[in-house]
């Protein structure tokens, strides 16, 4: 009897071919920033956003504290001053009263800034991210094509996570400049990022981020138009933000290993996000004919 | 057991097997099997809501059955996803690109996508691809300014990158002009010279005439009749229609009694007459027998069944089926049988049924002088 002739994988024709999920990962994530680029109306507030909270922000307190020599104001932030913990404290540096009054908003009660603007950024991205591609109709693309959706909810997660971090740290380069411009000369010179904004900057803030978006992209996969999203999502960050902001401080105001356990608490909180939110994605919900949307 | 000398058939490229899939209350699809050949051009034609949509993506397993198989390569694409859509290329109803983005760079990301990289040998593939379908000029331009024909164009140039074996369009000339329309489907039937198999679904009849090798009528998620269109036209009208005029048209009042002619229409034009008839090889006789009696016979043209007829029929048929035979049969003694003859009477006079690429237009509604 003459076999059947049955085409296997092995027939596969060139040149497509199988490939690490981590490439595919990183092919989805590389598309979804390409299109963020493109589009002048999305990365100039963001630009904005964070021009205004890194540097504007920071500059005129600053300014207003070290050079203009507004004693009220000094005398204002310095009362604030004696809620931190004896440790924060002990850590300020300055001779004069503005210079030390200048050190602790620099370093500590301008922490949550670092915290806001990522959050609000990646959440805006991310809100829209899943939907919009059924929006759009290019969710069937996608659908169709060989990624699975665990690649295609890793590569969105990251595409909307880059933009926002990415950001936070030039805005945190240009931070740096601001405050050791300004208060480094009252402080005996240039002394910021501390030890502790380090650990919030690398060790901190981007679980979570993680965790936030894991939230954001199941709302997006979720919910029947970006209008939609982008308000459950606003629900949804502002406990985030709540939580991220006292987090955030309590990680520069505790002992060095503070930073670290929360740090570690919010990557496993992550971690758990991110794999139960890769469920929510599917190929259905790229379609937009799921049951649940 | 196979014969040395007949090679053994090919199996199907797709196989669906009593699939089932519902979207809450909807029942997409409600047992439909689906067998499409390699190398041929498969229409799916249907009306809007007749699962054409869902069956396309039950074949590369952008959504599983509820019920049923999927079979596509002999791989079940629920479990070997990967797999079966690395070797499909699909241009949805709506093209499904990337507006932000250029036409380039809509290409390389599905290059990318699918395994090709990002050489410069695959960007001379992806410019070969766009000069393919006659839109290499347009590369540097975002798509969101593009018109619909050359986004289609673009989709379809995105659909090969990779070189499928199987492509799935569903409705390609969605909002297309008659000229993008018939340049989309030349390219289409360019395709299978290549060796693809071709599954297309559409509802409009007309760009599926001519290029359908197999033809699968469905509604309500079921599929109805497939075959080949000859297959099916022999199936649905087994007599030869042939389209008859003389200079004198009272001279064919006697067709109805010409030996093998089984029915008489009018038509618009008074000098014509549509004269239905047992088989093909009466056409001489008919002819032979008018001119012996003295018919000045000026035109004599066979009519084909066009594929609207036939879509028209077996709708019909099903309509009645639904309906239990009932639906036309007034008088509670005639079969279902009749029914169906008789709607296909009603059909005729909507269409100017046998129309075929012969049709006058403009005909009357037929009136029958024997049945």
């Amino acid at each position: 009897m003459t076999a059947a002739h049955v085409p296997t994988t092995t027939e596969v024709p060139a040149p497509a071919r199988r490939m690490s999920s981590w490439s595919r990962i990183g092919i989805v994530a590389r598309s979804d920033m390409r299109q963020l680029l493109e589009d002048k109306g999305f990365w100039m507030p963001m630009v904005v956003l964070g021009a205004i909270f890194f540097v504007f922000i920071p500059t005129v307190l600053l300014l207003t504290i070290t050079r203009i020599g507004n004693v009220e104001a000094v005398e204002q932030v310095s009362k604030t001053l004696e809620v931190l913990p004896e440790a924060a404290q002990a850590q300020i540096q300055g001779s004069t009263p503005e210079g030390r009054t200048a050190y602790a908003l620099a370093v500590y009660l301008l922490a949550p800034v670092a915290i806001v603007v990522p959050l609000t950024i990646s959440t805006a991205i991310g809100a829209s991210t899943i939907v919009g591609e059924r929006e759009r109709g290019t969710g069937e693309f996608l659908a169709h094509s060989p990624a699975h959706v665990r690649e295609i909810y890793l590569g969105k997660l990251i595409a909307s996570l880059v933009p926002g971090y990415a950001t936070t740290l030039v805005g945190f380069g240009c931070y740096s400049l601001v405050v050791n411009l300004l208060v480094g000369p009252e402080a005996g010179g240039w002394f910021f990022p501390t030890a502790q904004w380090w650990v919030l900057m690398l060790w901190v803030v981007p679980p979570f981020l993680a965790v936030t978006l894991s939230i954001v992209l199941r709302l997006s996969a979720r919910v029947k138009s970006s209008a939609a999203a982008q308000q459950a999502a606003g629900l949804v960050t502002l406990p985030m933000i709540g939580i991220a902001y006292s987090q955030s401080t309590g990680a520069l105001f505790g002992a060095r290993a503070s930073g670290l356990v929360i740090g570690l608490v919010a990557w496993i909180a992550a971690a758990v996000g991110l794999s139960r939110g890769v469920r929510a994605v599917s190929r259905s919900r790229l379609l937009g004919v799921d049951d649940q949307i | 057991m196979s014969s040395p000398s007949t090679p053994a058939p090919r199996p199907p490229v797709i196989e669906l097997t009593g699939v089932e899939r519902s979207f809450g209350q909807v029942h997409a699809l409600a047992g439909l099997d689906l067998s499409v050949p390699e190398n041929r051009i498969t229409v799916l034609l249907g009306p809007n809501g007749a699962g054409k949509t869902t069956a396309i993506r039950m074949i590369t397993g952008a959504l599983e059955p509820h019920a049923g198989t999927v079979r596509t390569f002999g791989l079940d694409p629920s479990r070997d996803g990967e797999e079966v859509r690395l070797r499909c290329g699909v241009v949805s109803a709506k093209p499904a690109l990337y507006d932000r983005l250029s036409a380039l760079d809509n290409l390389a990301y599905a290059a990318e996508l699918y395994g090709l990289g990002r050489g410069p040998g695959v960007q001379d593939e992806l410019r070969a691809a766009a000069a393919r379908f006659g839109i290499d000029h347009a590369l540097d331009q975002r798509v969101g300014g593009f018109s619909t024909g050359m986004k289609t164009r673009l989709a379809l140039a995105r659909s090969i990158l990779h070189r499928p074996d199987l492509l799935l369009f569903d409705e390609p000339t969605s909002g297309l002009d008659p000229e993008s329309s018939h340049a989309v489907l030349e390219m289409i039937r360019e395709m299978t010279d290549d060796g693809r198999t071709v599954v297309m679904c559409t509802h409009l009849l007309l760009e599926a005439e001519g290029l359908a090798d197999r033809v699968v009528v469905m509604e309500d998620g079921r599929d109805l009749v497939a075959g080949t269109p000859d297959e099916l036209t022999r199936r649905y009208w087994p007599g030869t229609v042939v389209a008859v005029a003389a200079e004198d048209p009272a001279s064919l009042d006697l067709a109805p009694n010409l030996p093998g002619v089984t029915r008489v229409e009018r038509t618009a034009d008074p000098r014509r007459r549509h004269l239905h008839l047992v088989g093909e090889d009466r056409v001489a006789d008919v002819v032979t027998a008018m001119v012996r009696a003295g018919v000045r016979v000026t035109r004599v043209e066979p009519l084909e069944a066009s594929l609207e007829d036939l879509y028209f029929a077996v709708r019909t048929k099903k309509a009645i089926a639904d309906d239990g035979g009932r639906q036309l049969s007034t008088d509670g003694d005639r079969s279902a049988d009749d029914a169906t003859t008789d709607r296909h009477r009603q059909v005729a006079t909507l269409t100017g049924w046998p129309d075929g690429r012969g049709r006058p237009r403009g005909a009357t509604a037929p009136e029958e002088v024997r049945s």
